[in-house]
């Protein structure tokens, strides 16, 4: 079996973890720009973070044959403080060049806030002058539905921004029509308690088809589960699908959306 | 549905086989919210609006149709359009404060 994690917070995780998912048949992993677990107090701080995503994280991963790509931005987490969010922002072009970085993300909203929502337009026009690839967060629990709602709004109004280009990631039963109805791409995250389980993501799969959906495990220094994607095809099997289906989920679909950036590579893979 | 199914499933399990597969794992999770229902219940003080949303969920398990998913994600959730003036915490709780 051979996966793609599309999106994991490996500067949180061990070594061992990086162990085990080479081992379960990850070939690549991309882990979008996060929230440290306590707010950065200046921009310096987002340099060396930025330093260590595209420096550091992909050596680690390299060291198991992992290929390592990132996405960069001020998570929304952060971004009530506009005068830091602009400051952060303001450093990301000079990253973007890097080999490993794949565009911006996860920009989006958290709790739905006004400053929110001016930072993540900032993220989009800066998306969009810079022809860059986006990730999005949509918020959690109680916030999801409205937050969702309000990011569409906002990448609709961005004319430069292609929807094919785009993913929006944690999706759920009550997001997901209104995403691909907008022509995005859609990202289950399989979590144990607040997103989706495995046999829920798989039920999401029967009911709207493979196509513009993907799976991650969005692991972090929370609960979470960084072998959540190959438990998620054994879910698939589970429920009768083929070798065939599970590899255009876990593999092929990722691969499609990320390749879009000529940038993304699987090491000794053709790709096909 | 069963277009958008010919997209990526040959043959989805029947209802005897998901039985098979899930029937023991969703009888623990009934139990185990029968439990939390129970110990809240047992425990004193003041509970707050999560428990009220959390009955109100419920009741969508009730539904006809096979949109209890979504159902009790959206009871769940905040009805509101407009963006808020301020975060004033990073957390969500899972169950939204003002009244539905």
């Amino acid at each position: 079996m051979r996966y793609i994690e599309p999106h994991a917070h490996m500067v949180s995780r061990v070594t061992d973890d990086y162990r085990d998912m080479a081992a379960a048949g990850c070939a690549a992993v991309c882990e979008p720009a996060f929230w440290a677990g306590f707010d950065r107090s200046s921009p310096a701080g987002f340099f060396d973070y930025f330093c260590q995503l595209t420096e550091y994280e992909p050596r680690r991963a390299g060291k198991f044959g992992l290929a390592h790509y990132c996405w960069l931005c001020i998570n929304p987490k952060e971004s009530e403080d506009v005068a830091l969010a602009t400051e952060v922002v303001n450093l990301i072009p000079k990253f973007l060049g890097r080999s490993n970085v794949l565009g911006i993300g996860e920009i989006g909203l958290n709790k739905n806030s006004r400053n929110e929502l001016k930072v993540l337009e900032m993220h989009v026009e800066l998306a969009a002058r810079n022809d860059q690839m986006v990730l999005v967060h949509t918020p959690h629990l109680e916030d999801k539905h409205k937050g969702t709602r309000l990011i569409l709004e906002v990448l609709r109004n961005e004319r430069r921004l292609r929807p094919e280009r785009c993913i929006i990631d944690h999706v759920e039963e009550h997001t997901i029509q209104m995403v691909l109805d907008a022509g995005f791409w859609a990202g289950m995250t399989l979590y144990p308690e607040t997103k989706c389980t495995a046999a829920r993501a798989v039920d999401l799969i029967e009911r709207y088809g493979a196509e513009r959906l993907w799976m991650n495990s969005a692991c972090d220094w929370g609960v979470s589960v960084p072998l959540a994607v190959p438990y998620a095809a054994l879910e698939l099997r589970r429920r009768g699908h083929t070798e065939e289906q599970i590899d255009r989920m876990i593999y092929r679909n990722p691969v499609q959306f990320l390749s879009q950036n000529p940038r993304f590579k699987v090491p000794g893979s053709k790709q096909g | 549905m069963a277009a958008v199914r010919a997209l990526f499933c040959v043959d989805l399990m029947n209802r005897q086989q998901l039985l098979d597969l899930y029937f023991l794992e969703a009888r623990s999770k009934l139990i185990d919210l029968a439990a939390f229902f129970d110990r809240v219940d047992r425990a004193e003080g003041q509970a707050d609006f999560r428990l009220d949303a959390l009955r109100r969920a419920l009741s969508e398990l009730g539904r006809p149709d096979a949109a209890r998913t979504e159902q009790v994600l959206l009871r769940l959730s905040d009805p509101t359009t407009d963006p808020i003036a301020a975060a004033t915490t990073k957390a969500a709780c899972g169950a939204w404060p003002g009244q539905s």
